[in-house]
Order: structure tokens, then sequence, then C-alpha cells
């Protein structure tokens, strides 16, 4: 057992690429056991993500040496307080997210399962990674997968949405490719560390060359998290992508946000004389991204596109925050990460389901109102092993479900009480308010936008939110109620769950969350602990 | 030597981000190779170029930048190579699909107003 603890913090890697891989070899003819694989590994996955948490928070978990090589020469796996909360977070969605494709999604299309859990692999391995050029790969791995599942379930919407997102990313990793160069040619390294270790003593002729990297590096960092106007690719990729699959993207911009957090708070947020470089841009184009989402809420009565607005806004107000850097605004929006991925996930899970109101499977199939064609699986490929239809019994409180799980997203998102995300807004906002006291930004006027800014977006979503809530489930006459399958119900209950949990838990997580920040301020310290860690002696 | 390549990273990511904003599929692909090439290329010049110098060492030769040229850019740029080969590979699937699709090899599946 101490063995296994020991490899802790690869297993959030390892345990994904095994399921996968298992999946993988399991035929198409044992569906049922896929599943059953997919959401065990998945389950398996929050577990160890909540063991990481709790041992990254008694500062037991640092470093581990992948092959035991020591830090500059060999791949580290740090698993510090962020990087923990992150994998939780994931690990939550990701259960969230199998659950719900189990309920029709996961038959659509072949391959599902092991894509699915290969984008988990990918995802943790970019928040765990220690070194840039290792933070690429996983990156790939996560988009390579993404691709596979932005696609499942076929049809043109799909498809054409899937080749422009396919394009951008291509782009954007070869901007990352190129800003890692520049920054291996100007400091001889690429372990995150190492790279801040040496940053000082970098010569006064050669800072434009590393800055230069840097925002290059940056940018294929921003077109991920999806800031303004390097954002035009995501509505239409989520939008397009199907439930389970759109709920794990959500995910997904969260790991530009957290990869941004990193490396400018490692490089760039001591003392020195590339202090603060690029902060006012963060800070500008997080608030910027605010307005743009805000407005894309106000223009769309359609429930994807509000869900995939809600998570611009998102990306906009973590990325001010960042900019915004003190340790009491970086552990607020910290907290506002949690929920704000929470609840994007279980809105991308709703929407789908709200969608069926009315429709039998078959109307879905062929008079869909929108140019999706294809929402939803058909009724004749759709018998399971004991050939039974799969439309299930028709859940008796289908609409109630829908409707209060709809009501939470929108208390969530818009930050109303008394869910967390209200907790979250308020100590955003009172840690914006109070940054006068710490006195690290001369930004005032920037402040007292991202304040409004926060304040008319949350505004703006309950209108949105309203509008369509109306529309979708208000006055829905006497349409039918829709057919909800108890794996369904169970994923989004499970999400909104945890919110109500993260509420009344609010206090030991902004106790972490305020832990977090701290670490993230001391960037001396993660250095040393990275670069002492020395090998195992051989047994 | 540096002169050349900086030359031949311009021509081909110059060539390659004009054909990436064409509008349509093949020019877009195409694009995107050469500017892959051009990263390639530039990952491997930031190890700064040498002639006749191997990036493995060899009994007998002191292990410094004086005898041997940096292989760190080297593995990288395979690494790159590799991962830029497989998701191109994947771009020309789903533009086969979007051809076969919507009958036309537009980016946006569509052709434009006349």
């Amino acid at each position: 057992m101490s063995t296994l603890l020991a490899h802790l913090t690869i297993w959030p890697i390892l345990l994904p690429l095994v399921s996968a891989a298992v999946l993988l070899l399991l035929g198409d003819e044992h569906r049922r056991l896929k599943s059953l694989v997919n959401v065990t590994a998945c389950l398996a996955g929050v577990l160890v993500a909540a063991l990481v948490v709790w041992r990254a928070d008694a500062d037991r978990l640092g470093v581990y040496l992948a092959s035991n090589w020591e830090a500059p020469f060999g791949i580290v796996l740090v698993a510090d307080r962020l990087a923990a909360l992150m994998l939780l977070v994931t690990s939550i969605v990701g259960l969230c997210a199998a659950l719900h494709a189990e309920g029709a999604w996961s038959r659509v299309g072949v391959y599902f399962h092991p894509l699915f859990q290969i984008q988990l692999m990918g995802i943790n391995g970019a928040f765990l990674t220690g070194d840039l050029f290792n933070l690429f790969v996983f990156f790939e791995v996560m988009l390579a997968a993404s691709y596979g599942l932005q696609l499942h379930g076929s049809g043109l919407p799909r498809v054409r949405s899937g080749l422009h997102y396919l394009a951008v990313n291509l782009l954007a990793s070869a901007l990352f490719l190129v800003g890692l160069a520049v920054l291996y040619g100007v400091l001889g390294t690429l372990s995150m560390a190492d790279i801040a270790a040496k940053l000082p003593h970098v010569p006064a002729n050669d800072r434009g060359l590393l800055h230069a990297g840097a925002t290059i590096l940056a940018l294929a960092f921003l077109i991920k998290a999806a800031v303004w106007p390097l954002n035009a690719w995501l509505v239409p990729a989520y939008t397009a992508a199907s439930a389970p699959v759109a709920a794990l993207f959500a995910v997904m911009t969260k790991v530009g946000i957290y990869t941004l957090l990193r490396l400018w708070t490692l490089l760039f947020s001591a003392d020195g004389p590339s202090s603060h470089f690029g902060q006012s841009f963060l800070l500008h184009g997080g608030l910027v991204t605010i307005a743009v989402g805000t407005i894309g809420l106000l223009t769309t009565v359609r429930l994807d596109r509000i869900a995939a607005f809600s998570i611009v806004v998102s990306s906009g107000t973590l990325l001010a925050a960042i900019g915004a850097d003190t340790p009491a605004v970086m552990s607020a929006a910290l907290f506002y990460i949690v929920t704000a991925t929470l609840a994007a996930s279980a809105l991308f899970l709703l929407v789908e389901l709200v969608e069926r109101i009315g429709k039998s499977r078959r109307q879905q199939l062929t008079e869909d109102d929108d140019d999706d064609d294809e929402t939803a699986p058909g009724e004749d490929t759709n018998l399971d092993d004991a050939q039974l239809p799969l439309v299930g019994r028709a859940f008796p409180v289908s609409i109630a479900l829908l409707g209060l799980a709809f009501m939470s997203c929108t208390m969530l998102v818009a930050g109303l009480p008394p869910l967390s995300g209200f907790l979250a807004k308020l100590s955003l906002l009172t840690a914006v308010v109070d940054s006068d006291a710490t006195g690290s930004a001369d930004l005032p006027a920037a402040r007292w936008v991202f304040l409004a800014l926060l304040l008319v977006s949350s505004l703006s979503s309950i209108v949105s939110f309203s509008r369509a809530g109306i529309k979708h489930l208000w006055a829905t006459g006497r349409r039918s109620a829709p057919e909800v399958k108890g794996a369904e119900a169970a994923a989004v209950t499970t999400l909104l769950l945890s919110c109500a949990l993260l509420t009344v838990f609010a206090e030991p997580v902004l106790r972490y969350t305020r832990a977090t920040a701290e670490q993230l301020h001391a960037p001396p310290s993660y250095v040393d602990r990275v670069l002492s860690t020395t090998a195992e002696p051989r047994p | 030597m540096e002169a050349v390549l900086a030359c031949v990273i311009g021509v081909l990511g110059g060539a390659g981000v004009w054909l990436v904003q064409r509008p349509r599929t093949f020019q877009v692909i195409m694009g995107l190779t050469l500017l892959s090439y051009a990263v390639n290329l530039f990952i491997f010049s930031v190890g700064s170029l040498a002639i006749d110098k191997p990036p493995v060492v060899r009994p007998g030769v002191p292990a410094d930048l004086e005898h041997y040229t940096d292989p760190m850019p080297q593995s990288l740029v395979l690494t790159a190579i590799v991962i830029s080969f497989a998701t191109t590979a994947l771009f020309l699937v789903v533009l086969l699909a979007t051809r076969g699709l919507s009958g036309t090899d537009h980016v946006d599946a569509k052709e434009d107003e006349p």
C-alpha cells in the first residue's frame, strides 16, 4: 500500500491510460461491460483525485520524479494544491459526463469510451506536469482525443465546426512550439521550475527575445482559454458537440486558464526585471472577454449557445482575476473556477435533456428545428443487448426535475444566493474592492470596470436564462414530458449536488483556495521544492 | 547558413499563413503542413547550427557543446514531427468527411454567394 501511495501522483495519468487500453481491447459486443469499465474508472479517478487533494493539503505530496530522473533533466510531475484541486474538479465532471453518456450518447458512434478516457488522461497530465514540452505532449493528447469526441455522433454541423476547431488548434499548437523553442533558445531548459530559477539571470539584451517567446507561448493558451478575439471557434464547436462531450469540454477551457495561471505566477509574479510582464494585457483581455460573452448571452435564446457563452464569461472573469494579481482575488477566483466548471458542465448536460421536451425520439431525428439534424440517436439504431427499446421509462417527475435543475444552474451561473455561485461572486467582488489594501496593481480604473462587468454579466445571465427558461420549460403548452433516463438524471443531480456541498462546506474550501493562492504567490518555494527533490537510491 | 535557414523558415511560414487563410480546405491543409515544416525547422535551429558535430557522446571526447551539438532540439523536433503528422492526417479525414457530407470543398461547407 505504501509503495502504491508513493506513486500516487502518477495515478491520475495511469488510471485513464490503462482503462483506455482495456476498453480498446473489449470488442463492440461487450457494450454493457464497456460502460461499466468506463464509469468505474471515472469513479476510481474521483477517489484518486480526492486522495491527491488530501495529501496536497497536508503538504505531504510534492514532486514525483518519473523514471527516477532528477528535476532539470528528467520530467517531473508536481501535485501541488492547485493541480490537485483541478484534478478533483476534472474527475467529478468526468464521472458525471460518463454517467450521462450511458443514457444514449455512448452508443451513437464507435470508440466513445477509449477516447473519453484518453481525453481525461490528457487533461490530468496537463495539470500535473512540471515540464513545458511534456505539457505540449499532454495538450496534444487531450486535443487529439477531443477532435474524435467532438465529431462523435457525426452529422454535417459537427463535421463543419470540427474542421474549424481542428484548424484553429493546429495553429495554436504551432504557436505553442514556436514559443517553447524561443524559451529554450534563451534559457536552455524546459523544466518550469528551472525556467523560473534562471529567469532573473537572463542578460538585458536577451530579455526582448524572452518576452517575445513568452508572449507567443501565452497566445497558444489564450486560444485554448477562449479569450476575445481568439474565441470565435468556441461557440460553434461546443454547441455542435454531443452533451457529455460538451460537458467535458467545459473543463478544457479551464486547462488554458490553469496553464496561464501556473506559468504567469511562476515566471512573472516575483519581483525582478520581468516583474508583472503582460499583466495589464491579461486583465484587459479578460475584461473585454467578459463584455463579449455578456453581449453573446443576450443575443440568443438557444440553450446550448447560452451555455457556451457562459463559458466565455467565466473564462474572461478568471483571466481578469489572474491579471488583478493579489492573493485574495486569486483565492476567490479559484473558488469561482470550481463552481463555474461544475455549473457549466451541468448546464451542457441539461441542455440536451430540456430540448427533448415535447419530442418523441423519432421526431427528434426527423424534424429538428435547429440546424442540428442528429441531436439524439434514433429509435431503431438504439436497441440494447436485451432488445428492449432504449427509450426507457418516462420519468414521471422529469419536467419538475429539469425545471429545478435549470433553476439551480441559473442561480449558479448568475451568482444568486443561496448556491455556491453566489459565494464565489461575492468573494470575488469583495476581494476586488479590497485589493487597494495590498496595493499591487496600479490600475484602479480597470478594477472598477471589473466590478461593474461582474455585476452586469450576472444581470444579463439572469435575463438570458429567464428568457430561455420561459421558452423551453414554462411555455411548453401541452407538449409531452421528455424521456429522461436514470443515469442522465443522476449525472445532472450529482453535479448540482456537488455545488450544494460546495455551498455548505464553503469555509474549508475557501481556506484551501487561500492556501493555494499563497502557494502560487511564492514561486521560490515551488522552485526549491522541485529542484531539491533527489532521486530514490537504487534498491 | 543562418541567413539561408532564416529565409527558408520565413518563406515557409509566410506561405503557410497565406494558404491557411484561403477558402478551400485543400489549401488550408497545405498551409498547415507548410507551417509545421517552418515550426520544425525553427525548433531545430534554436540549438544553434553546426556542421560535423554529432549529438551523441563518443568515448574520449569531452562532453561539452564545443564538440557536440545540442541533442535536445533534435529530440523535441522528432516528437513535434510525429504529433503534427498525426494531427494533419486527422485533419485530412475531417476534410474528406466535410467534402462527402456537403458536396463542396469550401471551409464553411457552403459556397460564397456570387
